[in-house]
């Protein structure tokens, strides 16, 4: 399968099966178009087949040259030989093998509080509630849960624990005794706790910055942007808006961190459409590292992403795109998360076949102990799938968010971002179609523009 | 090749041999919190 674009003066051609990715002229460009609609299915063999030669020259011989087309082709065949070009799908007869693997829990998410100190108009958690009541995690429900993620870690050493809510700075004592407790039993269990926490920083002084510089592998800041549009959309609940009491806090963590493993984390919503204004105004801020999320919400919500709203959402991501490459070249750069890829180093193939690890390597536990597949389906009793003490109840949970990947769903098999994306999130899916085997529809729009525009970065700073 | 700049050196192939050991983040857990987002994360073998 062959994905090809023109983003921002660039031709790129990315060769799905292999991941490699070609930056061509014009020639070229339209030479693998014809062949592409020639024959998907091209081999080194039936490039140099005469009919791959003469439907270039009855298509493009007005516009190239004879020579120019044979040399064209020739490149065509070179790449397809080294399996960079018309590479052929290994991956489906693996599917199987990632399906059928023994998963063990590598990642918790803790409601460390289900209450909030502000009232943000598109909360998922119903500001912190989770359609249920108040309430904080006790130091006993948080042992057992770390209890019960070394139990089922098997062999992985790695093991992820995000203080979550609500505002976790809530219940910010147990946060600090469940740290102690993880550092006590990773020794004795042979394991590392990269713990992490996402806050909106109500809370946040000097003595927890010290703690969470100490302990904590990465801090998600929540934040929107400019003045008025994070106050619009995260007010305290006596309606005041939050920006002037966080933002300065948010700013001094950022910088005793030495501008690493954190993220500044924004909403965008339909009323915010400009929202690259709000990444360059965290960029002005001084922060370095963030990232901006379409809100999740349902249809009916005011804010919410709604299609007549994709154009305008799709040439904001070319625009910030532009914007972060000239503030890259002119020593200015900073990341944001959507356009970060990593070409060489990137994920294994069975890492990008198996998905987000919902459901099966990543749970979420409630402040009473509860286990859901993610923080997203908290509080949907059919989504409950145990609890700390008895552990997973209901397996046939796990099988079934087991059994979701990118061959498994029909709009995904012949959409060029799967490896990027994984299949997408399952909890917007179910949310959207009230099935996880789905998938959000306007997300997946999103998602290969924002694919589309990290590989275009690569390719202009590759330039120099 | 005079038409083509390729940028990556490696395929996904190279990868499937050294494939799945798991130690790496989970997907949505660092950051968003509200999509999916794999391609952008490091494989913890090369760090």
């Amino acid at each position: 399968m062959i994905h090809q674009y023109k983003n921002n003066g660039y031709n790129i051609v990315l060769d799905v099966y292999s991941g490699s990715v070609h930056v061509v002229d014009d020639l070229c460009y339209d030479v693998i178009e014809i062949l592409n609609g020639q024959n998907e299915k091209h081999t080194k063999k039936t490039l140099c087949e005469p009919e791959a030669f003469h439907i270039l020259e009855e298509k493009l011989g007005d516009t190239y040259k004879k020579e120019e087309l044979k040399e064209a082709l020739a490149d065509v065949q070179a790449l397809t030989e080294t399996g960079q070009l018309f590479t052929e799908d290994m991956f489906e007869n693996m599917i199987e093998v990632v399906k059928e693997r023994k998963t063990v829990v590598k990642a918790l998410c803790l409601h460390i509080a289900h209450d909030c100190n502000l009232a943000c108009r598109y909360c998922f958690a119903e500001e912190g509630e989770y359609h249920g009541r108040r309430a904080l995690m006790s130091y006993e429900v948080g042992k057992k849960a770390l209890d019960f993620l070394i139990a089922n870690s098997g062999n992985r050493h790695n093991l992820e624990v995000d203080f979550f809510g609500g505002e976790p700075l809530m219940n910010w004592q147990t946060v600090k005794d469940l740290v102690a407790y993880g550092r006590e039993q990773e020794k004795i269990h042979d394991k590392h706790f990269r713990f992490t926490v996402t806050t909106n920083g109500v809370l946040l002084n000097d003595e927890i910055q010290e703690f969470v510089n100490q302990e904590m592998d990465n801090v998600v800041l929540s934040l929107d942007g400019r003045k008025e549009v994070n106050d619009r959309m995260r007010p305290f609940r006596n309606g005041k808006g939050s920006y002037d009491l966080i933002v300065p806090k948010f700013q001094k963590l950022a910088d005793s961190r030495n501008q690493e493993k954190y993220y500044v984390r924004g909403t965008f919503t339909r009323e915010n459409l400009d929202f690259a204004e709000d990444i360059l105004h965290f960029a002005d801020l001084g922060f370095k590292q963030m990232s901006i999320e379409p809100v999740v919400g349902d249809e009916s919500d005011p804010y919410a992403i709604r299609e007549e709203d994709l154009p305008a959402i799709m040439g904001e991501y070319v625009r910030l795109a532009k914007i972060m490459i000239e503030r890259k070249k002119a020593g200015k750069g900073f990341n944001f998360f959507h356009f970060m890829i990593d070409l060489n180093g990137g994920p294994c193939v069975a890492k990008r076949l198996s998905g987000c690890g919902s459901g099966t390597e990543y749970l979420a536990v409630t402040p009473w102990g509860d286990l859901y597949p993610c923080h997203q389906f908290v509080g949907q009793e059919e989504f409950l799938m145990g609890n700390v003490d008895e552990g997973i109840t209901k397996p046939e949970i796990a099988d079934d968010f087991r059994s979701c990947n990118v061959y498994s769903k029909e709009k995904c098999r012949d959409c060029f971002a799967k490896f990027y994306c994984s299949g997408g999130c399952m909890a917007n899916s179910y949310n959207f179609h009230g099935t996880i085997h789905n998938t959000y529809d306007i997300g997946c729009e999103m998602q290969r523009k924002r694919v589309e525009c990290a590989i275009m970065i690569k390719a202009a700073l590759a330039e120099g | 090749m005079k038409h083509v700049k390729t940028l990556n050196t490696q395929t996904l192939n190279n990868t499937v041999k050294k494939s799945g050991c798991g130690e790496c983040q989970t997907s949505c857990q660092s950051a968003c919190k509200t999509s999916c987002t794999v391609g952008n994360q490091t494989c913890e073998q090369k760090k």
